[in-house]
């Protein structure tokens, strides 16, 4: 009896492994064609930045450059400003936002992550739905209302517009909770009987072990944080940031094209690497991201 | 037992747990005062009329009788909004499952590989190439190689031609779509137990489709379940994408979407009011598709 199924068993992967080969070569082949409608036009825009500026009115346009120049990004820094805000005063505002934006939801969102997913107390169970619901509720949808919200609190016009709103992010919030509740409990009360309280428990023992969860965190606070538009909450040139400016350079048409190539380059490079170094510990948390009613 | 000792209990678990609320109060103040707030008041807002400058006057609900009943531009923008969600929304969630399905049969090197190609559009703004790609000129790119194909003989305005301009969005929406939805299904179908084939296998399970609804979707179903709500705001909500590649308005309002709509009168009119009208319009419609997912993927979720 048990011969038998052993025997279907190995035929049956056998079978598998043969259909397998041909298989994974298909699957790559596809997987190659999307790849390379995805990865057109960001090497566009690599090829772009890097152009001489007498090609790019050359036609046909070409898609590649023999003669490959940093012009664009020097040009950047020269062209990109306006009333004596220089170039590198954007940078540095973006660098600011995005630095405390990440930090701040660092801290918040990991005592929260852990009060949530491990206390058991009146209104946690509202808050925990609560935070799921407001996944649907981010950024530019309630961005019009927020800007009501911030009037009254009169931060228009101030720095601190463009950081405070980010900083409590359910999607982050949620994604930390999930995995620190994959914890044993053990742990949690070991500590508690040795005295420990639950400030001390949180730094010193749970998010020291959620590196994963923790580098997640980080890499959407900072994608996010990153791309952060002046939009209508600061006004003053010298409080913008650089997603403004590079969207203007690259609303100004053919002429600043290079420049804005260059700069959409400035803006990949950053959240690119970040994502390469972390990818695993991102995957690995993801894993627990399910929403379950 | 009376209403008094029920009270003092709950008392005493909130004094029990108070370092549980010292630890949240950063949080909740923001999330409050930024999220909360926000979505909530739009609710009263949309029963007035509000400039910002006067208080709000209350105005019952003409500023809802005037969306459905006279303001044509919104019925329009209804109808791009649904033809762009459909496109953006499903398509590009069964492109999500399609893509990380495939990618976990490969090996791991190459799942890297090819995880950080779909990711990277989606995550800063990229998308200006588009202009570049789409530009009404010969010097456009897809213009200049249709000309030099032979498939046309003019250059095409892609960007605003009305034909062409909300396919054209669509395209550029899909191209940035495959975001944290993707990430987490990606990470669910790594993280589906392989011991599960083999028990399938044994209970007479012989094909990839069979595979695919007994043990695929089942084990995964809570990360569908959050990618579902991460396309979701991205399809309902889009427009800024559209805004800045086709221009704002767009030609014969063909890219208009309920959220352009929304900017439209709360950044350029500053009528806030009906901008609420329209915002609770939008948070009803993606709570109820919400639901309406999360009772489909239900059946599989325990």
């Amino acid at each position: 009896m048990s011969g038998k199924t052993d025997v279907k068993k190995i035929k049956a992967t056998s079978g598998q492994a043969g259909k397998k080969h041909g298989g994974t070569a298909a699957i790559f082949v596809f997987l190659l064609a999307v790849g390379i409608f995805m990865l057109f036009p960001i090497y566009l825009t690599l090829v772009m930045s890097v152009k001489p500026v007498e090609e790019l009115f050359v036609f046909p346009p070409k898609l590649y450059t023999l003669r490959p120049t940093l012009d664009n990004f020097s040009d950047m820094f020269r062209d990109l400003h306006s009333n004596r805000v220089p170039f590198s005063r954007y940078v540095a505002n973006s660098i600011t936002v995005t630095l405390t934006v990440t930090l701040l939801q660092c801290i918040t969102g990991s005592m929260a992550a852990f009060v949530l997913a491990k206390c058991r107390f009146p209104g946690s169970k509202a808050i925990n739905s609560i935070i799921v619901v407001s996944l649907l509720y981010q950024s530019n949808v309630i961005y019009i209302m927020q800007y009501i919200v911030m009037a009254k609190l009169h931060l228009i016009d101030n720095p601190l517009a463009l950081i405070l709103p980010s900083v409590a992010s359910p999607m982050t919030l949620f994604l930390m909770r999930q995995s620190i509740s994959q914890m044993p409990d053990s742990v949690i009360d070991a500590a508690k009987v040795d005295g420990a309280g639950l400030f001390r428990i949180c730094w010193q023992i749970v998010i020291p072990n959620q590196k994963p969860a923790l580098m997640t965190l980080i890499i959407f606070a900072f994608q996010g944080a990153w791309n952060i538009q002046s939009g209508a909450f600061v006004f003053q040139e010298q409080y913008k940031t650089l997603p403004t400016v590079v969207s203007q350079a690259a609303a100004s048409g053919m002429a600043k094209a290079g420049v804005a190539m260059a700069a959409a380059v400035f803006m990949l490079v950053p959240p690119v690497v970040i994502f390469m170094l972390a990818q695993r510990q991102v995957i690995e948390t993801m894993a627990n991201s399910g929403i379950k009613e | 037992m009376s209403d008094k000792s029920k009270y003092s209990n709950l008392w005493k678990e909130i004094k029990k747990n108070r370092e549980c609320y010292y630890m949240l109060f950063p949080f909740l103040l923001l999330f409050t005062v930024f999220t909360i707030v926000p979505v909530v008041m739009s609710l009263p807002m949309g029963f007035t009329d509000f400039n910002m400058a006067e208080t709000p006057k209350f105005v019952g609900i003409s500023n809802y009788a005037s969306l459905f009943l006279s303001d044509r531009v919104f019925i329009k923008s209804i109808r791009v909004t649904l033809v762009f969600a459909f496109f953006t929304g499903p398509l590009s969630y069964v492109l999500c499952f399609l893509l990380a399905w495939l990618i976990n049969e490969l090996p791991r090197r190459l799942r890297t590989v090819f995880t950080l190609i779909f990711y990277i559009p989606s995550m800063s703004g990229v998308y200006t190439v588009w202009q570049l790609i789409f530009s009404g000129d010969i010097n456009g790119y897809l213009n200049s190689i249709l000309i030099d194909l032979g498939v046309i003989t003019s250059p095409i305005q892609w960007l605003t031609d009305g034909r062409y301009i909300l396919g054209v969005t669509i395209v550029v929406q899909l191209w940035i779509s495959l975001g944290a939805g993707f990430l987490a299904i990606r990470a669910g179908f790594q993280n589906i137990d392989r011991s599960l084939y083999e028990a399938g296998a044994v209970e007479g399970i012989s094909n990839r489709w069979q595979e695919l609804i007994y043990i695929v979707i089942p084990s995964i179903a809570p990360q569908l379940m959050f990618a579902a709500v991460m396309q979701i705001v991205s399809s309902f909500t889009a427009g800024t994408v559209a805004q800045n590649l086709v221009g704002f308005p767009s030609t014969d309002y063909k890219a208009h979407t309920i959220m352009t709509h929304a900017y439209d009168y709360g950044w350029v009119r500053f009528e806030m009011g009906y901008a609420a009208a329209i915002c609770m319009i939008l948070f009803i419609a993606m709570f109820l598709c919400n639901k309406l997912i999360g009772k489909v993927l239900g059946k599989y979720n325990n």
